[in-house]
């Protein structure tokens, strides 16, 4: 796994998308940094841009990069390492190249501006694990899209499908169900489909970090008033790492049993 | 040294193989000839290990390859395709292939015979299709194995380069190796081939030399007694479907 890892790790940080993205984020933190002129305030404004846009570019990046090396993994295949290795070495490799876009993008305009020593160093640092695990957790169910899925244009239209279900579609369907069992007692009900979602779930934890009580929303407040701020944060981000921990076995088991 | 035993494999509905003897224990040159869909590529396939039969047994130096990935240390294979990660070098895939086989290849000469040299520092994705297959028969041949799998070795090679891609697999069986092309040229077949693998529907149709094929179909042209095998398959499967 570790050579494979290594060559697509070198193989895609000299890709330039890599540095439209580190390029992205330096311009997105900069401006947000310097025009709100408040630490916890960009912070909430950069964490909305993580929870969309993290996912989102796993997920495309994810499917695109196993359709693009369709016929190198063929090669690989052929080769006297185990199935394991090559897909977990390829996931692991994009996953890691778009993260350090990510932490680099976000991480040198705070470095200017000063974080280290700040009150908000904490909920900064929430805030690149947050995005670091979407990245994750997306690229990985990406990844086993593309294996369950021969069809390229199936493949795209399903990971598109599930961004916008776990980005958007997801939170309407819970305020409705909300609304329409309103007469119920919800608590244990919206605690649990939180953690299925992980963008939910990563909101929430830069939330509890912050402790900005009127952005919690219900749901957030309901987890902080279950479990409180600290052992909610560990639970939360247990779950962020379960959620990481999943795919990354079933791309394993899945590319077992696979024809190529 | 190949021995496959009744292959069986389906893809949903479509019955891919349908139980296929094959035993290449000599060297020389196999050419695996067939119709599109006859199972030309699966049964490669399976030998690589990247399609999991459904039935039977493939062994390789005597040894089964159920859930073996060491074994692929003793077979150079020629993908079809040749794509590779698009930011890598030339030098630095070769390098790369190199340390994940953990085997010493000798690339120096075929990086001659190929007119590669200015290649080298260049970035895949600026490589022509042509180029890319060089570097594809590179990657495979650089190898010193006993078995070697091509998969369409000629698509996109230049006159020049097939002449020499012609001699190099005639020196590596001369040199005792055991090579098995697939490829829709039947020049290249008519040239170098020692043993004809015919596949038809799923099974071993015929297996010989091409002097053989040519006295059952009475035909002088490769091309010729492949058609006639054909045409007499179908004459026989619609006198069957009459009967029924």
């Amino acid at each position: 796994m570790g050579k494979i890892f290594k060559y697509s790790l070198y193989d895609l940080i000299r890709s330039r998308w890599s540095y439209i993205y580190f390029i992205f984020f330096a311009v997105s933190t900069t401006s947000l940094l310097y025009l709100s002129s408040d630490l916890s305030r960009a912070i909430v404004s950069l964490m909305n841009i993580v929870l969309l846009l993290c996912p989102l570019i796993g997920t495309m990046f994810g499917v695109m990069y196993y359709y693009n090396s369709r016929e190198f993994t063929e090669l690989l295949l052929a080769q006297p390492i185990k199935r394991n290795s090559i897909f977990l070495g390829q996931y692991l490799g994009l996953a890691v190249s778009l993260s350090i876009s990510f932490v680099l993008g976000m991480g040198i305009p705070f470095l200017f501006y000063g974080a280290i020593g700040s009150s908000e160093l904490l909920s900064f640092l929430t805030l690149i694990f947050v995005g670091v695990a979407l990245t994750f957790i997306f690229i990985g169910l990406a990844y086993i899209i593309a294996l369950k899925n021969e069809n390229r244009i199936k493949g795209f239209g399903i990971a598109i499908v599930l961004w916008l279900f776990m980005a958007v579609i997801y939170d309407g369907l819970f305020l409705l169900s909300l609304f329409a069992f309103e007469d119920y007692p919800l608590d244990k009900f919206s605690l649990g489909v939180i953690l299925f979602n992980p963008i939910d779930l990563c909101r929430i934890l830069v939330m509890l970090k912050l402790d900005i009580s009127a952005l919690l929303g219900y749901t957030g407040a309901i987890f902080n008033k279950f479990f409180g701020t600290s052992l909610g944060m560990i639970i939360a981000t247990s779950c962020a790492m379960a959620w990481v921990a999943i795919p990354a076995f079933s791309i394993a088991w899945i590319s077992k049993k696979k024809d190529f | 040294m190949i021995k496959v035993n009744q292959l069986k494999k389906s893809f949903g509905k479509n019955e891919v193989l349908k139980g296929v003897d094959l035993e290449i224990s000599e060297p020389g040159i196999f050419a695996v000839l067939g119709p599109n869909g006859s199972g030309k590529t699966t049964i490669i396939k399976s030998i690589l290990g990247m399609v999991l039969p459904d039935g039977g047994d493939i062994l390789i130096h005597n040894r089964s390859i159920k859930g073996e990935s060491d074994y692929r240390k003793q077979i150079d294979y020629l993908p079809q395709i040749a794509r590779f990660p698009e930011n890598l070098k030339v030098e630095e895939l070769i390098r790369m292939v190199k340390d994940i086989r953990g085997q010493e290849g000798d690339e120096k000469s075929l990086i001659e015979i190929f007119e590669l040299e200015p290649f080298l520092k260049r970035r895949l994705r600026n490589l022509s299709g042509g180029t890319r297959q060089k570097v594809n028969l590179v990657l495979c041949f650089m190898f010193d194995n006993d078995i070697i799998i091509l998969d369409e070795p000629t698509v996109g090679l230049d006159p020049i380069a097939l002449i020499r891609l012609k001699e190099l697999i005639s020196s590596e069986r001369d040199k005792g190796k055991t090579i098995i092309i697939t490829t829709h040229i039947m020049d290249v077949v008519e040239e170098l081939a020692d043993t004809i693998v015919f596949l038809l529907e799923g099974k071993i149709y015929f297996k010989g030399s091409l002097k053989d094929m040519y006295e059952i179909t009475n035909e002088v042209k490769l091309e010729r007694s492949i058609a006639k095998i054909l045409q007499k398959n179908k004459e026989k499967q619609t006198l069957e479907n009459v009967a029924l």
